[in-house]
């Protein structure tokens, strides 16, 4: 592929070029680039090798793949791995706002809650935090609503009956993502120039309607990109609440592996579902970023404006 | 309707150990434009944030329309005001501010309808007609559906003037409306501002547009190290000042 010449209009007489043709324009020979081709035929060389080998290998069974990839189990378990990770995203998003409006708030006593919370679910390891959420049942085995120091009780329940694995998991990870949710969003509201409060203020607005209308559809442009990154480790992350039993996809994986004995199809499988889930996430992160970055430069074009773009450029070019 | 709009006396106003306001007083009448000249760093941008409590006063007290700013009178004591009545007492106090400050996720339009509807619970129907009556008043009604990005300076500031306008505020205050244009935008800013004066607005402007305070103000004070030195007529002040530090600031920028 070779990219059309470039012209230079109006190029001063005596500019640096090659030859100058009759309308003024120089009609210059684009620059070669010899070794990408090399590169990039070694590396399809080698991926080729890499394919055939996972192909040939005799210890990988291929129709195992091809069975259990939409296995009715397998299909539960992405359903549910996509349930933890949008419910989780969602609560945790909204739990990040209200601590990071805590945190950016003169009131002393919510910004020193909203720091200790960041500095607890921050400061220690994702899974023991899942395995603590799991195991909560061992150290209260009733959970109980009163007054604390009496005995009076409105209600008492079993810590398992309330909390079961799989509300446990989602407990884990919404709590978790709620404290770097908040740093992406108090630094996104702390991107939005201050003399938008001044706007908003000399107006009249209340601080929570300037907080709504002004600050976050604003903070939203900084806030986005890293969040989208956020919901793809969230995905990913789901297959942690294999240790506490949750049915999500990489439990039920492990599940029919150990009974098939089939680990490394089962892995290849569980792998193409989350690249797969990963590849789709994506889409709605871009659109997002569409709509929060209006106003800010020219409008960009919608994907589907892009790939008829790029269609009539390429048949220009024929 | 009392006889004075803006009642200043005595304000102070210190940013840690510096003094930026050393007892500050003026008066401003309803209707009346007062300009407020000095040099940088003297405090007449501080003391307009003052009057709608964007700043805090650290000393003296300033009054709109009767109302103590930022404070409440009740049973004879004196209470800080929380952030709600704060924000309701701004409602008729409008600001125009040297970098525009339009929110630049709204259209003009919606940055002149978002206070009205979101703040005065205006039905929306009746804000965009009026938000479409204050474009038209300030020129720009062929620049509705545009945002603020891909408005030149002079119209952003004119949108900005509408956007005030819009919650029918009875002072409006300027803090360098001007400063942040080209040359030759400064004209259409200073036109929409001295119609709104012949209408009988009543302005506070920090400015240094010598020409527009001759014209336009009925008083001029001029404040340096964060007292007012001189204030008076613009034949007064302008034409034959008095103070040396007047005829020196005077000297320097005509």
């Amino acid at each position: 592929m070779s990219s059309p010449a470039p012209t230079f209009p109006d190029t001063a007489p005596g500019a640096v070029g090659s030859e100058v043709s009759g309308d003024d324009d120089v009609v210059a020979i684009p620059l070669r680039h010899p070794w990408r081709w090399v590169v990039a035929a070694l590396l399809v060389l080698a991926l080729a090798g890499l394919v055939a080998s996972l192909w040939t290998n005799p210890n990988i069974e291929h129709s195992t793949i091809a069975t259990y990839l939409f296995n009715p189990k397998i299909i539960n378990g992405v359903g549910l791995s996509l349930l933890v990770t949008v419910v989780a995203m969602l609560i945790s998003t909204v739990l990040g706002v209200l601590l990071a409006v805590m945190r950016l708030s003169k009131n002393p006593v919510m910004n020193a809650f909203a720091w200790l919370y960041v500095w607890v679910f921050r400061g220690t390891p994702l899974l023991i935090q899942i395995v603590f959420w799991g195991y909560l049942g061992l150290l209260y085995s009733q959970i109980s609503l009163g007054v604390p120091f009496t005995d009076f009780t409105v209600f008492s329940v079993d810590t398992n009956t309330l909390v079961p694995a799989f509300v446990a998991g989602l407990l884990a990870l919404t709590l978790n993502q709620a404290a770097y949710s908040a740093e992406i969003i108090r630094s996104g509201m702390l991107s939005v120039d201050p003399g938008q409060h001044e706007a908003a203020a000399s107006l009249g607005m209340s601080p929570s309607y300037t907080l709504f209308k002004v600050v976050l559809p604003q903070a939203m442009r900084v806030i986005i990109p890293p969040m989208g990154n956020e919901t793809i480790s969230m995905l990913k992350q789901t297959s942690l609440l294999s240790v506490i039993a949750v049915l999500e996809l990489y439990t039920v994986a492990t599940q029919i592996s150990s009974q098939n004995l089939r680990q490394v199809e089962l892995l290849l499988v569980v792998s193409a579902w989350y690249l797969f889930l990963t590849s789709v996430l994506s889409v709605p992160q871009y659109y997002l970023e569409r709509h929060y970055g209006r106003g800010t430069a020219a409008q960009a074009p919608s994907l589907l404006e892009r790939i008829i773009q790029s269609r009539i450029i390429q048949r220009r070019k024929r | 309707m009392t006889e004075t709009l803006v009642r200043a006396r005595n304000v102070r106003k210190s940013y840690g150990h510096v003094e930026v306001l050393k007892g500050v007083s003026l008066t401003v009448k309803p209707g009346e434009v007062m300009c407020l000249l000095g040099p940088s760093g003297s405090g007449k941008s501080t003391f307009l944030r003052c009057i709608n409590h964007l700043e805090r006063i650290d000393g003296g007290r300033i009054e709109v329309g009767g109302d103590l700013v930022g404070y409440a009178r009740r049973h004879g004591k004196i209470f800080e005001m929380n952030p709600r009545e704060v924000s309701r007492q701004r409602r008729g106090i409008g600001m125009v501010f040297q970098r525009f400050n339009l929110f630049p996720h709204m259209t003009a339009l919606e940055n002149i309808m978002a206070a009205p509807v979101g703040v005065k619970k205006v039905e929306r129907a009746a804000a965009k007609a009026r938000a479409y009556e204050l474009l038209e008043r300030v020129g720009l009604s062929h620049v509705a559906g545009h945002y603020p990005a891909q408005l030149s300076g002079g119209q952003q500031q004119r949108v900005a003037i509408a956007r005030a306008l819009a919650m029918d505020p009875e002072l409006l205050l300027f803090d360098e409306p001007t400063s942040a244009l080209d040359p030759e935008l400064v004209g259409d800013v200073l036109d929409v501002m001295r119609q709104l004066a012949a209408d009988g607005m009543t302005m506070i402007v920090v400015t240094h547009e010598i020409g527009f305070a001759r014209s336009v103000a009925d008083t001029v004070v001029f404040m340096d190290g964060g007292v007012v030195v001189e204030a008076g007529s613009p034949a007064e002040v302008l034409d034959n000042p008095q103070n040396p530090r007047t005829v020196a600031f005077l000297n320097s920028v005509m």
